[in-house]
């Protein structure tokens, strides 16, 4: 089975592939839950705007999602020069930047389950949870969390999932630099671009199966712990 | 503690225009559905703000339209028990019933944890999970959250009304020990004059949105205009009767009031204890001469105090015995024949005594009276 072995390279490439995935999944979370508040809760003029907005990403072809950041997050892009002054934060052609683009891509992803979570509880505990005393604050933070958990670990895992498989939007915004940008997905791209690559392709699949069926378990676990929790399952 | 509301509300169709002032241990919202008892009591508690008017629990305002003031849900420290329990189903029984207190302030916390469990006989239930309890428990654990929160008044809405007859009569004492026990002012909702009856102290009758009457329990009651058009036909007096003496031979128990002895079936309560009973208008026969022969046990002197001509056949007919009143349902006709007016001194035939399931010695609660 020595041909199941990792070289240096493919090591660095899934491990930067966990690195984006993990970040752009925590990073776009607490954005991911207000959106998903603000879209199940609340009117107002331009909602369907922002809905819009949201679901771009997952419409536009990712090139296109991928270009866009790179003309606002890129060095002379407005954003991007913005922060680099600022807080000295670079996107282009760094980890940064891919985990930047997977959080984009996924946010869709992670918005809709939570918003369906969100929809789903009865507002009517929220309520009694009023005339007890509590501050909206914190019938969000006692209530309402609790409640929707189900739906948040279903969000990130899904958008953890999309991170991982991202590949159009990152490599036309942070292109596909080895051990700076290259993930899984470019990793295996690049191997299929090379003669006798097939191996080496098929190595970072069968790694790529194994993180997704991981992650998987993973959520299922999850969710049977916390139904069991609040005695719904 | 009072209550003062007065209130205009618009709400799609309905129109809610509504005054009154309460000063009672239990005040009933009554009414048939649809007549503005739950808009009502949530304009009270804040969960709805109504398009104009004021409300204010002893004096301290919680909504005045007139001068900008609109106190928020959660510093109004009114307790809510909601029709459908609404525990919270992530956190344990205990949980639950702590949630309140974490937001009370630390000064106005009067509430005992330990003697609210014991009020309501939930200790047992404490480690449980909501998804786990019956719909009675259910009930007892939201009464207990709302009072462990020390609020300064209970709005109940309807707490019993998805209950079957035995969750009701497991959940009735506990709310009777809440009104006599405790100095928490109550607000109750309901469509069943059986609990009202039961309960109230003071009784605000609703119908299409506007007060139609209110006042103590037993004056409201008795008057059958002030009830819901469905509920006319249950309209009576409401009699407070003390229990003088067990008769075993026979069965009986004599209770006594400012009218006189009453034999009634057997009441499984000690000597001394007084009974609320309700009589109702078509129960009573009215005689003018003192009946020989008769079969029934309850006739008593009364003296006629007014005749209203009710609607189609009947009259209604209210009668002083004592200090009580009593009212007798007859027909018009016999008001003629019989030349029943005002001052004229006659004797009331009881033919049957409601308990409104509030005596346990009745597995039914209505119990006729023995002739």
């Amino acid at each position: 089975m020595s041909w199941l072995e990792l070289g240096p390279e493919e090591w660095s490439a899934v491990r930067l592939s966990l690195r984006v995935s993990v970040w752009a999944t925590i990073a776009s979370l607490p954005l991911g839950i207000l959106v998903a508040w603000v879209l199940a809760r609340k009117s107002f003029w331009g909602k369907s705007i922002l809905n819009g907005l949201v679901h771009l990403p997952l419409i536009l072809p990712p090139v296109v999602t991928g270009y866009l950041l790179l003309l606002t997050f890129g060095r002379r892009g407005p954003a991007g020069a913005f922060l680099e002054s600022c807080c000295g934060i670079v996107f282009s052609f760094r980890w940064t930047g891919a985990a930047l683009a997977c959080a984009v891509m996924a946010f869709p992803l992670m918005v809709r389950a939570i918003r369906l979570s969100i929809e789903a509880v009865d507002r009517r505990l929220e309520a009694a949870a009023g005339t007890l005393g509590a501050h909206p604050a914190w019938v969000f933070a006692t209530i309402t969390l609790p409640l929707i958990l189900p739906g948040i670990v279903a969000g990130m895992i899904l958008a953890f999932a999309k991170a991982m498989g991202e590949f159009g939007a990152t490599i036309t915004f942070v292109s596909n630099i080895p051990g700076q940008t290259q993930t899984l997905p470019s990793a295996i791209y690049t191997f299929t671009q090379v003669p006798g690559g097939e191996v080496g392709a098929l190595r970072l699949t069968v790694v790529s199966i194994g993180i997704a069926m991981a992650a998987l378990v993973a959520s299922e676990v999850l969710a049977r712990r916390i139904s069991r929790r609040m005695d719904i399952g | 503690m009072t209550l003062s509301v007065d209130v205009r509300h618009r709400q799609g169709a309905f129109d809610l225009d509504a005054a009154f002032e309460s000063g009672g241990r239990l005040t009933a919202l009554f009414g048939t559905s649809g007549s503005g008892k739950t808009t009502l009591v949530n304009l009270v508690a804040g969960l709805v703000r109504p398009t104009e008017g004021r409300i204010a629990v002893d004096g301290r305002v919680l909504v005045d339209t007139a001068a900008g003031i609109v106190v928020p849900v959660h510093r109004r420290r009114i307790g809510y028990v909601f029709q459908d329990a609404r525990l919270f189903p992530h956190l344990t029984v205990r949980r639950n019933l702590r949630y309140g207190r974490f937001f009370t302030p630390a000064g106005e916390r009067y509430a005992d944890e330990s003697a609210v469990v014991d009020l309501l006989g939930i200790g047992d239930l404490l480690d449980r999970r909501p998804g786990h309890l019956s719909g009675g428990e259910k009930q007892r654990v939201a009464i207990g959250r709302a009072l462990i929160a020390s609020p300064r008044l209970i709005l109940m809405d309807e707490p019993l009304a998805s209950l079957d007859e035995a969750r009701k009569a497991e959940i009735l004492p506990y709310i009777e020990r809440l009104r006599d026990e405790t100095r928490i002012p109550i607000v109750y909702v309901s469509h069943s004059i059986a609990e009202v009856s039961r309960l109230a102290t003071d009784v605000v009758v609703l119908s299409g949105g506007r007060v139609q009457a209110s006042g103590p329990a037993a004056a409201v009651l008795s008057r059958p205009d002030a009830l819901p058009v469905g509920e006319r036909d249950e309209s009576g007096a409401l009699v407070d009767l003390e229990i003088v003496s067990q008769d075993d031979a026979f069965g009986l128990t004599v209770l006594r009031s400012s009218a006189g002895e009453w034999r009634l079936p057997r009441i499984g309560r000690p000597v001394g204890t007084t009974v609320r009973a309700r009589i109702r208008a078509r129960d009573v026969m009215i005689m003018t001469q003192a009946p020989a022969g008769i079969s029934a046990l309850n006739v008593l002197a009364a003296r006629v105090e007014e005749v209203t001509p009710g609607e189609g056949t009947d009259a209604l007919v209210t009668l002083a015995c004592g200090t009580d009143r009593l009212l007798a349902r007859i027909t018009r006709r016999s008001v003629h024949a019989l030349d029943i007016a005002a001052g004229r001194d006659v004797y009331a035939v009881v033919k049957s005594v409601s308990f409104d399931g509030g005596n346990p010695a009745y597995a039914a609660p209505r119990a006729a009276a023995p002739e």
